[in-house]
């Protein structure tokens, strides 16, 4: 099946203060706003993987760029 | 810094040998042949192949792949009823552009899918009117899904032009540039679109003018004009080392504002940090509200690109330049709308637009191409 | 033990949530607890934006019309 979903779960006041201040925002339900905000949460966080070209491609790369003008 | 590729890995499918075995082939397009150099070498990152029916529903409804990256055009591979018949899933297959062997795909996945649902989703509209929706109605009935390995590069007339994900990430390192503006365009330089890039770069490092070249309509500049006229603004009109003009081989797809976040995307892969999204971006006829390519971005905390709102530039009389809605405060009567249509038609009349619409020398170099439109 | 409720979110995000937390050495033991953090957090700040009582917005708007500012 296509975009599984699992669930979290908060403590009752504090889903009835989030509730409250999404009002008139956009966000029409808890669940979207809280999706919303887990997604930028762990977005900022996401590590670059390691460099994928040595430093003979590099060099490779830079005599072209300057080849055709580019540096 | 230079941003880091969409889903946090940039994606180099490149084989080098290739011994010719006895192996199934199947014959692509020039535009399916660009979609898959553009997955080989990163542009598409983090695609490794075609989209799989799990994927492809999931960009439909979602507006994101499966593993909940931020992903809006669905890339696919359709293929006509003949060439299915033999393939199956497990094998290997050649990809061919004419006698060229572009890529080796091992087919994952071959499934149909239903055009009206792609065109409600992808268009918002089932109009066949709608250039994008035609073309997708004209398509095979048949996908097939799977990673690519490219074997060889599509031949172009812009090899000059041509630089790929990991080469413009480190020339704008070796320029020292760690925020870099994206514009997007398939037009010759007015002076609205030189406002409108100066208005970003005035607060970022560098600016990656990246005209779109590939499939065009009737009566939109050639490639050729588009560079030429825009190495002839930077020439007389940028500083030196603040600009680089290089080209992207992809098809317009006429999808507003989801090719909007696309076109993100794609130069977030290149390094940009940053993206000037138009009014009425990517769209087509009134398809799309003028604005509904700024909102979508709302639905993307996630991207890792950010979107520039630029709102269309204009010649004001009273302010004596070129402004926006944002920073004049006067009258219609004093406003001078650039049109690109009007420009259009005074290049094919062999007139030099004015001035305050487009510059001298770009005028010129336009006019020096015998036919500068398709 | 207060009274929970439980929020769907795509079961992706919830294993990225998951990866954030381990890597993020220990500062959290669940996803749950990483939510109910970061939307406090939120609170908190929303709350910090609003540091005047209704009568007391009612005034200052008062005081800005009457000096032609809105």
């Amino acid at each position: 099946m296509n975009g599984e979903y699992t669930t979290v779960s908060i403590p009752k006041p504090l889903y009835e203060r989030i509730k409250n201040i999404i009002k008139d925002t956009g966000f029409t339900s808890v669940s979207s706003f809280v999706i919303y905000v887990l997604r930028e949460v762990v977005a900022s966080y996401e590590q670059e993987k390691i460099e994928v070209f040595s430093e003979e491609e590099k060099k490779a790369i830079i005599e072209k760029l300057r080849k055709l003008g580019y540096i | 810094m230079v941003s880091k590729p969409h889903g946090g890995k940039l994606i180099r499918r490149i084989k080098r040998d290739f011994e010719k075995e006895d192996i199934q082939t199947l014959e692509v397009s020039l535009e399916q042949a660009l979609d898959i150099e553009n997955i080989c070498r990163g542009v598409f990152s983090p695609l490794e192949g075609f989209l799989d029916r799990n994927n492809y529903l999931s960009v439909l409804e979602n507006k994101r792949l499966s593993n909940d990256i931020p992903w809006t055009i669905p890339i696919i591979l359709d293929v006509s009823n003949q060439s299915i018949d033999g393939l199956k899933e497990g094998d290997d297959v050649l990809l061919k552009y004419y006698d060229r062997n572009i890529a080796l795909m091992n087919i994952e996945e071959i499934y149909q899918w239903d055009k009206k649902q792609y065109a409600r989703y992808i268009y918002g509209t089932t109009d066949p009117e709608h250039p994008g929706v035609s073309k997708i109605y004209k398509m095979n009935d048949y996908l097939v899904a799977g990673k690519l390995e490219l074997l060889n590069s599509v031949p172009t007339r812009f090899e000059r032009y041509t630089l790929w994900p990991i080469e413009t990430r480190i020339l704008f390192r070796e320029r020292g540039w760690r925020t870099i503006v994206g514009f997007q365009t398939r037009n010759a330089p007015h002076r609205g679109h030189e406002y409108v890039q100066k208005a970003a770069l005035t607060f970022v490092d560098g600016l990656f003018v990246n005209p779109l070249v590939g499939w065009k309509k009737k009566g939109d500049y050639k490639d050729d004009v588009i560079l030429a006229a825009y190495e002839t603004l930077i020439k007389h009109y940028y500083p030196r080392d603040v600009v680089v003009l290089a080209v992207l081989r992809t098809s317009m797809r006429y999808a507003g504002p989801r090719e909007a976040v696309h076109h993100a995307i794609m130069r977030k892969n290149f390094g940009c940090t940053h993206f000037i999204i138009g009014r009425d971006h990517a769209g087509v006829g009134n398809y799309y509200g003028p604005y509904d390519a700024w909102k979508i971005f709302q639905e993307f905390p996630d991207l890792g690109i950010t979107p520039l709102f630029i709102r269309e530039a204009f010649y004001c009389k009273k302010c004596d330049g070129m402004v926006n809605e944002k920073i004049c405060p006067h009258n219609e009567e004093y406003r001078i709308h650039i049109s690109g249509t009007n420009i259009r038609r005074m290049l094919l009349n062999g007139e030099r637009p004015p001035e305050y619409m487009m510059r001298r020398e770009v005028a010129e170099t336009i006019l020096s191409f015998e036919n500068p439109f398709m | 033990m207060g009274e929970k409720v439980t929020i769907e979110i795509p079961k992706e995000l919830y294993e990225k949530a998951q990866k954030y937390i381990q890597e993020s050495g220990g500062e959290f033991k669940s996803v749950n607890e990483l939510v109910e953090f970061v939307l406090n957090e939120l609170l908190s700040e929303e709350e910090e934006e609003t540091v005047f009582t209704p009568e007391e917005e009612e005034k200052i708007k008062q005081r800005l019309k009457s000096l032609g500012y809105i």
